[in-house]
């Protein structure tokens, strides 16, 4: 039994019909756990203050925006090799997730960035690079909403998706040749020297891991949805032939 | 493919919408930019190189729509695909049409519009040469959003929507060159990068464009 | 070189509207597809000349060999008569170019039209254009949708005329067409009986239960 068979409607549905309770569970749980350890278990930063703990939520939220795209055109590539329905609508699921994410992180990034560069908004590389990712979704899902024969918004949108993919990537080089920035390095990787303390960046994983499976649960819930909704046009498209 | 070259150049001539509208736009724009922000001399050198890619991007952006469209609704698109002419092929070839009828003429047109900002002396080559290399990139990705949205009744709004944030590498490497050229700063890694962007362009379009003309003609 | 069908589907949009379709031509045979409106005959032309992707099924047809013309003349109204055969004469194949614009204008009476713009002919005039096109693009298998729409009587006659002169010439043709050309060696094909009732096999989301 291969991984494909659950491209199949069908096998999804009975699928996610079991696992979603139980990843609904877990989400909660790690978000919970992460976001609470985070918040008020956490000491204040001896140079931001509490400020510093929406990391809990910027961090988390910045990671699951871009890894999003990723899982789009990742199911895009799939739909278009191998034409597999629910791999096409899983990518449809995925953006307004996605783009949620990119806003949250946006607006968590502007309201850390206040304290710290003394304005909302600042044309920093990160920050822009986020307001670039937002606009790509924008535009991918505002093309699948114009059109209406469901396949041939899946296979334009894959299209658009994957030219998408490598001119936003070089969006985000063609920003930071553009501004070199404020933006603090990357916070957890451990080659650095002043890389975060542990108190903050154990809750930091399970933050990460609850955003994670909660992304995971919205888009397994969205994408039932989604076959659901073209189960009834394809009912009634038989309706209308008989 | 000659053929259908010299057959869109003579298209856009003989409609007369061709060139002239997208200069004029361009024009416009830039008449604007010192009505909107005051004519002082200084403040329109610093944002001269800026506004001018702006304008030109816009410019090109109007037209089009009009890549595929016509030949859509006519009819010419369907024998075209059943032609012995790769779609890959059709799309190069119209896309190579747009850049000779609207972004060659901005090109041509970009210096001559810099002295209305007050564009500092050094920048006009780079201006000339920045458009000559971007230029390209704008017509293909455009292209590329045309092939898209050709099958839809109103797609104007959405093929800018789709096209602008693909145009975002191209706008900050040819403004940058130019910036860089204004300042008597070292400019060439910004133009060289933008070069690259077009001719990764005229590489990767022709065949997604294709795809995309082949879903929207079934 | 035969043109064959087998076991063809077509669909439009959601469904597949026609399935099992299947024939076969010999040089100089045409087939007239007959149906009531709304009947998959559009269609089927389109997945003939490879525009829409086959459900399933396979066509098999001699390498370049399809000309295919639809509802639309592609035609360009600020060029020419002759301008506009030159332009599909040079897509199509190039040398013959010519003599080839010379045949198709005399076929249709255009010579006197050849120097006018598209867009100055009458909606007949055009089709007889459009028409002319098949004789440059020097294809064997002519798919043809309504083709006699907007043309006058003797207009038809001259069609039905070069239709006939393309079969004696070994070619082919598969013809949507709702009146009656007299084509000595041509026969009909009905594809009512080929009409999808349903389109459960194709359709991944009609089958089993999904709740």
């Amino acid at each position: 039994m291969s991984l494909w068979e659950y491209a199949n409607p069908v096998r999804f549905m009975r699928l996610t019909d079991r696992v979603l309770p139980w990843l609904t569970a877990a989400t909660v749980f790690f978000l919970l756990f992460g976001l609470i350890w985070g918040f008020f278990f956490t000491p204040d930063d001896y140079r931001q203050g509490s400020t510093v703990k929406i990391i809990f939520l910027h961090v988390p939220a910045a990671m699951m925006a871009i890894n999003a795209w990723i899982m789009m055109l990742v199911a895009s590539l799939i739909w278009l090799v191998r034409r597999h329905h629910v791999s096409a609508l899983a990518a449809k699921a995925a953006a307004p997730v996605g783009i949620t994410m990119t806003l949250i992180a946006l607006f968590t990034g502007m309201v850390w960035g206040q304290p710290m560069w003394g304005t909302w908004w600042a044309w920093d590389p990160r920050l822009t690079s986020f307001m670039i990712l937002f606009v790509f979704y924008l535009g991918y899902m505002a093309l699948w909403a114009a059109i209406e024969d469901p396949d041939t918004a899946a296979d334009l949108t894959a299209i658009l998706c994957l030219v998408g993919s490598v001119f936003a990537l070089l969006s985000r080089y063609a920003v930071n040749f553009w501004n070199q920035g404020l933006h603090q390095g990357a916070s957890l990787s451990m080659d650095r020297a002043e890389h975060v303390d542990s108190a903050f960046s154990t809750p930091l994983y399970f933050s990460m891991l609850g955003f994670a499976l909660f992304f995971v649960t919205l888009v397994l819930l969205r994408t039932r949805t989604e076959i659901r909704a073209r189960r009834i046009m394809a009912l009634m498209a038989r309706e209308r032939l008989e | 493919m000659i053929a259908l070259l010299r057959r869109d150049l003579a298209l856009a001539l003989r409609s007369g919408g061709g060139f002239g509208l997208s200069l004029a736009f361009f024009l416009i724009v830039v008449m604007f930019v010192p009505f909107g922000i005051g004519p002082d001399r200084a403040t329109l050198a610093g944002i001269a190189p800026g506004i001018l890619w702006i304008g030109a991007l816009l410019a090109c952006l109007l037209s089009l729509d009009r890549i595929f469209q016509l030949d859509f609704e006519d009819g010419t698109l369907d024998l075209l695909a059943t032609s012995p002419l790769p779609l890959e092929g059709i799309v190069a070839m119209k896309a190579l049409a747009h850049w000779l009828t609207t972004g060659l003429p901005l090109a041509l047109a970009a210096p001559v519009l810099g002295f209305l900002l007050n564009l500092p002396e050094g920048a006009y080559g780079w201006l000339f040469l920045s458009l000559l290399a971007g230029t390209p990139a704008l017509s293909f990705l455009g292209a590329f959003g045309a092939a898209l949205t050709v099958g839809l009744k109103r797609g104007g709004l959405l093929l800018s929507l789709l096209v602008l944030p693909l145009y975002i590498p191209t706008l900050i490497f040819g403004a940058q060159t130019v910036v860089l050229a204004a300042d008597q700063m070292a400019n060439q890694t910004a133009f060289l990068i933008l070069l690259a962007i077009s001719l990764l362009s005229l590489a990767i379009v022709p065949f997604a464009a294709a795809r995309a003309l082949s879903v929207n003609l079934r | 070189m035969d043109f064959f069908v087998d076991d063809l589907g077509c669909r439009r949009g959601e469904v597949e509207i026609l399935s099992g379709v299947g024939f076969s031509l010999a040089p100089g045979q045409a087939l007239v597809l007959r149906g009531p409106n709304g009947s998959g005959k559009t269609t089927l032309l389109r997945t003939l000349a490879g525009l829409a992707p086959a459900v399933r099924g396979r066509v098999v047809a001699p390498p370049e060999s399809i000309a295919y013309a639809g509802h639309l003349d592609g035609l360009k109204a600020q060029l020419t008569v002759a301008e506009n055969l030159a332009f599909w004469a040079a897509v199509f194949g190039g040398d013959t170019a010519a003599g080839g614009i010379d045949a198709a204008l005399d076929g249709f009476s255009l010579r006197a039209l050849s120097d006018r713009q598209a867009q100055h002919l009458s909606a007949g005039q055009k089709r007889r254009l459009g028409l002319s096109r098949l004789l440059v693009t020097g294809r064997m298998i002519w798919l043809l949708d309504e083709p006699t729409v907007s043309l006058d009587a003797a207009s038809v006659a001259v069609f039905a005329g070069m239709v006939e002169s393309h079969l004696a010439a070994g070619g082919m043709a598969v013809i949507a067409t709702h009146i009656d050309l007299g084509l000595a060696a041509a026969r009909d094909f009905d594809v009512t009986p080929f009409r999808a009732r349903q389109a459960a096999e194709a359709n991944p989301f009609l089958a089993g239960e999904i709740r």
